[in-house]
């Protein structure tokens, strides 16, 4: 293995992290804010669709942006409505509109558009232009830092920076501001948030658009920038994936980072080698499928380190009278 | 708050949430400019007005009935088993390893051995999960979705590496020998001499499911261990006090849970398709969750809805064959039933509530 594959493997775990990475950040606002969120996998099928859509039909690939968004939104209301207003069981909700994404997508694709489910291929501004960074060419030739400033930081969507910055915003929102202290508050004890005269319900739908915010930028990168189009189940369990990286990371931005990184990492890895022959045996690319699956049982488990979710995941406040 | 009278919390919440579903369906038909009057006309004539359709029908609640069975079963331990759908691509391994390992003599011998392999793989598969969930407290829903991939992945190299024929390409297992064939019901219908829904898959595992109901509905509501488990899914504290082990049910009822959902294989891999398919499972698992809320994890309330989800899978195939509505349709129902008679019940039931303190 040279170098110059080192750096197309490292170039495309960039690319391969940056939707697990919104939609990892976007599960963490959510069960932060104690709301199971595992619709996210559904809500980014939908961004992903709607952002493909719209960007089909105008050519614009920023008004397809805003469609993924609303598409996504739209959903984040359904769990929101189940899960906060009508404190309704949220395990089955996500399930609900997993179920909601993937029948909608390719009912309203094959009407609208009739190929059998797929968006017409976007091309031209109808697609995320690759970024350069400022200084790409002259860093290049630099031994080690050239080129991996240049091709694996340099040359991606602006959606991938996007994703990037999202995660220092996130590490200063939930820890630096005082709708962070809230937010990780309302996940642990609802009630001693309630008891301070700050509403519960306020703070875990906005907690909620953020979630539904995050996935639609990742469904929108999945469509406009990793590919050029919808494809029927596109999202291919990347929102559980980035379900548990989150996991992995125990809740925290930093390390979703390091999470979704070493997943995009794999999944690059088993990409570019489907077959990794060590000598004696051979690892197959279906283990390296599902690596991420297992490592997050084993951190589950509990055998490499804790996890430790925010406690009052899962459960509805019944605000008392 | 009032509570609601027994009647109106079993039948009438769960039928009102259903027609809410149904009703926005329809809206959605109506969206995507067909009529959902001639749809429904197309899904009923296709499922239900020929015993043709009626065996592609009740071949579908069969896979349904086993995997809502399992959902239930945990349910009722308090423990969401979403990795139904994991559990029956294990079982499938296990019926194809039992069909293929001996030369059966007849397929009355090859049923219950296959059975037996089935369940076991199943169980096998919701075992490591559930002592996860009792000794180590990890979250057994993510454990059973990140088990349901795992599965897809181990099936995959299995069949790819391990179980296809030498100059086949296709990921797939080699074909049951003929003496593991299972009669189909159209076989039976013959039997007492009626012509019954002539090719079609629907064949004996139906008789297994409904038997499996009742097997459920004795465990749960007539044993000692049924007892258990429902104590135990109401308040693990109670239980614990009344020396109840929390392992004990936690394994228990989920290996029971995987069992079932292992059966299912039965159907749909011997049953149907005599060797075993990558993806052969095909979503069962999942719809099995939404079966189960429909029925309230009753045994007979899940026979109802897996007749219903049946129909509607039956009657999405013959959507997508005489209208221009894509199958996707019936996932979209789906999802919307899921939606409304699981987590947004209490939509239906609060204004219900409100009802009936007022008299």
């Amino acid at each position: 293995m040279d170098v110059a594959t080192v750096i197309q493997i490292l170039d495309s775990a960039v690319r391969l992290m940056t939707p697990l990475l919104l939609a990892c950040l976007a599960g963490l606002f959510s069960e932060r804010s104690g709301i199971f969120d595992i619709g996210l996998e559904g809500k980014m099928l939908m961004a992903a669709f709607a952002s493909a859509a719209a960007a089909a039909v105008t050519g614009n690939v920023w008004i397809g942006l805003a469609a993924g968004v609303a598409g996504s939104l739209a959903l984040s209301l359904i769990h929101g409505a189940a899960s906060i207003t009508f404190r309704g069981n949220q395990l089955i909700s996500g399930v609900a509109i997993n179920f909601l994404a993937s029948g909608l997508t390719v009912l309203l694709g094959q009407t609208w558009f009739g190929l059998g489910g797929r968006t017409p291929a976007l091309e031209g501004a109808a697609r995320f232009a690759e970024w350069k960074l400022p200084f790409a060419d002259r860093i290049a030739p630099v031994p080690v830092i050239g080129p991996l400033y240049s091709d694996v930081l340099s040359g991606h969507t602006p959606l991938v920076y996007a994703a990037l910055l999202a995660v220092p915003a996130t590490w200063w929102l939930l820890y630096r501001t005082r709708f962070g202290l809230r937010l990780r508050a309302v996940g642990e004890n609802p009630a001693s948030v309630d008891t301070a005269g700050v509403s519960v319900t306020r703070l875990r739908w906005t907690a909620i658009a953020i979630t539904g915010l995050l996935t639609g930028l990742a469904g929108a990168y999945l469509a406009t920038g990793l590919s050029a189009g919808f494809v029927k189940e596109m999202s291919a369990g990347r929102g559980y994936i980035a379900l548990a990286a989150l996991i992995f990371a125990n809740w925290r931005p930093w390390r979703a980072l390091g999470a979704t990184f070493l997943f995009g990492l794999m999944e690059a890895v088993a990409n570019r080698f489907p077959n990794i022959d060590l000598g004696p045996f051979t690892v197959p690319s279906m283990f390296m499928n599902a690596l991420p699956y297992i490592l997050t049982v084993i951190i589950l488990a509990g055998f490499i380190g804790r996890a430790t979710p925010p406690r009052a995941g899962g459960e509805p406040y019944v605000k008392e009278r | 708050m009032t509570r609601l009278p027994r009647w109106a919390d079993i039948v009438l919440t769960p039928l009102l949430s259903l027609v809410l579903a149904f009703a926005i369906s329809a809206l959605v038909i109506l969206a995507i400019g067909e009529n959902p009057w001639t749809a429904l006309r197309t899904m009923v004539t296709g499922a239900l007005g020929s015993s043709y359709g009626w065996g592609f029908t009740l071949y579908y609640a069969t896979n349904f009935i086993f995997t809502a069975l399992a959902v239930a079963v945990a349910s009722h331990a308090g423990l969401f088993n979403i990795g139904a759908e994991g559990q029956a691509t294990l079982g499938g391994l296990g019926v194809a390893l039992v069909a293929l390992a001996l030369p059966w003599p007849h397929w009355g011998v090859a049923l219950p051995a296959a059975m037996i392999g089935a369940a076991l793989f199943g169980a096998a598969w919701a075992f490591i999960p559930a002592i996860l969930q009792a000794k180590r407290g990890s979250h057994i829903v993510i454990t059973t979705i990140m088990f349901n991939f795992i599965a897809a992945a181990l099936l995959n190299y299995v069949l790819v590496n391990l179980m296809r024929p030498a100059g086949s390409m296709d990921p797939a297992s080699a074909r049951f020998p003929d003496s593991t064939r299972l009669p189909k019901l159209t076989d039976l219908a013959a039997g007492v001499g009626v012509e019954w829904g002539k090719n079609t898959p629907a064949n004996i595992t139906f008789l297994i499911a409904v038997a499996a109901c009742v097997v459920v509905w004795l465990l749960i509501w007539r044993t000692r261990l049924g007892y258990e488990i429902r104590s135990f899914g109401r308040s693990e504290r109670a239980a614990r006090y009344a020396g109840i082990s929390p392992v004990r049910i936690t394994v228990v009822a989920m290996m029971i849970s995987g069992a079932l959902a292992g059966l299912m294989a039965v159907n749909n891999v011997m049953g149907e398709a005599e060797r075993l398919l990558l993806n052969s499972v095909e979503g069962a698992g999942f719809i099995g969750i939404a079966v189960a809320l429909m029925g309230r994890n009753h045994p007979f309330g899940i026979l109802l809805a897996a007749l219903l989800f049946g129909f509607l899978y039956q009657g999405g195939g013959e959507l997508a064959l005489w209208t221009s509505i894509p199958r996707e349709l019936i996932t979209v129902i789906q999802a919307l039933v899921i939606l409304f008679t699981g987590s947004l019940d209490n939509m239906v039931r609060m204004p219900l509530e409100r009802l009936w303190g007022r008299r």
